[in-house]
């Protein structure tokens, strides 16, 4: 046996690694997310389509979709390793830093995933034309990376509670709402077929909210994770 | 000799108001066993779980030294090991899938022929590539003790380390706690008669 101190990065990237394998073999989070998701956009298009919407119920729309399906699927991540009494296993081995970010790359992985399927199903089913497809990627994976970060470190403080949906639900909603409002506005924006530069400030905002999102779960997650 | 040692000082615990432990103090010296009995529900699991580092003591504290020096927490991580039923390992994936995962975590690099060979030991030759989830509960227990002896632990703590066991699982146990106690500290929590004679130190609960 060789004893040598690895990074954390190789760290989180093993807990990632593991994630991944198990989550291929079981489909844990990825179908409850696809799931969702697919069946929500294909109901709400058949509802409004005739309608002929305008970019802010669009945007709206979109982000409902995500931020549910995100909901529904990002939490199973700790839920799982508490349900599978493998959560005192992975504290006995892990800093908690290392589990974090592990659990952040996964749900980032899972989230795209999801959006590889849904983004170019909500363009088939939504008429949406001449968007700005720069501004609207670029709004999609800072809103992304800021939900994955925050859905992370809520999934560790839930996971160990009896009515785990309903208190998941609760604590997202108020540090979800600023990305979520923010995430609209932008993809509207894009949606509009702005030029990049309009949207600059809700970038901005995104940007800052994963800056600080991601420094606070660092800082919190010991906290959250030790008992 | 390293001097590792394990100091329980005024160690209190409380669920919903129900005192579970009161007042523990004990002091483990390196190549002693201390076993923990009582009957069920006196607290032998939730003094491991606090000893590891799974729950917070209500009052008093558990420290760990090494060298002389006290462990902090990260530094324990990589002296520590608890076999327990409370402690599941990943039944999704492989049994060396396993053992890769979490030697890698705790900075042990195994090359796979070392890990597949060790499992023979362990009475689990041929079945590194098969799910844990198909595995017994006598072989999942097997296996633990190979993932908590990975890292050559200094401090080894076992909650009812017989469970689940065949003959020659126990006599698998009985080599590993003799070996363990030569290099440091075992505490096992038991109510089996027979494992009361490998501690040098007995701390009965729920008197």
């Amino acid at each position: 046996m060789e004893k040598k101190s690895s990074s954390l990065v190789y760290k989180g990237w093993c807990i990632f690694s593991k994630d991944l394998k198990s989550e291929l073999r079981n489909r844990y989070a990825l179908n409850a997310l696809l799931m969702f998701a697919v069946t929500t956009l294909v109901a709400v298009s058949f509802a409004v389509g005739q309608f002929g919407l305008g970019e802010n119920l669009l945007a709206a729309l979109f982000w409902i979709v995500i931020f549910f399906s995100a909901l529904s699927g990002l939490a199973q991540t700790f839920i799982k390793e508490e349900e599978t009494k493998t959560a005192s296993t992975l504290k006995l081995v892990a800093s908690a830093s290392s589990i974090y970010l592990g659990k952040l790359t996964f749900n980032i992985a899972l989230l795209l995933a999801l959006e590889v399927v849904i983004v170019p199903l909500f363009f088939l089913l939504s008429n949406v034309g001449g968007a700005n497809l720069l501004l609207f990627f670029a709004v999609l994976i800072l809103a992304s990376l800021g939900l994955a970060a925050a859905t992370t470190l809520i999934a560790a403080m839930v996971s160990k509670a009896a009515v785990k949906g309903a208190l998941f639900a609760a604590l997202s909603f108020p540090i979800l709402l600023p990305l979520l409002v923010t995430a609209i506005q932008g993809t509207e924006l894009s949606f509009k077929g702005e030029a990049f530069m309009s949207g600059f400030s809700e970038l901005k905002v995104l940007l800052s909210y994963l800056v600080v999102m991601l420094v606070a779960s660092l800082m919190l997650f010991d906290f959250v994770w030790s008992e | 000799m390293s001097n590792a040692q394990i100091k329980i000082s005024g160690l209190s615990k409380s669920f919903d108001g129900r005192r579970v432990l009161s007042n523990i103090s004990q002091q483990i010296n390196e190549g002693e066993c201390l076993v923990i009995t009582g009957p069920n529900g006196s607290g032998k699991t939730t003094l491991l779980r606090i000893m590891a580092g799974l729950l917070r003591p209500g009052e008093g504290s558990v420290q760990y030294f090494l060298e002389d020096s006290i462990l902090e927490r990260e530094k324990l991580k990589g002296n520590l090991s608890l076999v327990s039923a409370d402690l599941a390992l990943y039944d999704e994936l492989t049994a060396l899938e396993n053992l890769h995962f979490l030697s890698r975590i705790q900075d042990c690099h195994f090359s796979e022929e070392e890990l597949v060979q060790r499992l023979s030991e362990f009475g689990l030759t041929e079945r590194g590539n098969d799910l844990v989830g198909s595995f017994s509960s006598g072989m999942k227990q097997r296996l633990k003790y190979f993932c908590a002896l990975l890292k050559e632990p200094k401090f080894l703590l076992l909650d009812e380390p017989t469970a689940n066991l065949d003959e020659e699982g126990v006599r698998l146990v009985d080599e590993i706690i003799r070996s363990q106690k030569r290099d440091g500290i075992v505490v096992l929590a038991t109510n089996e008669s027979s494992e009361l004679d490998y501690g040098e130190k007995v701390l009965q609960l729920g008197l």
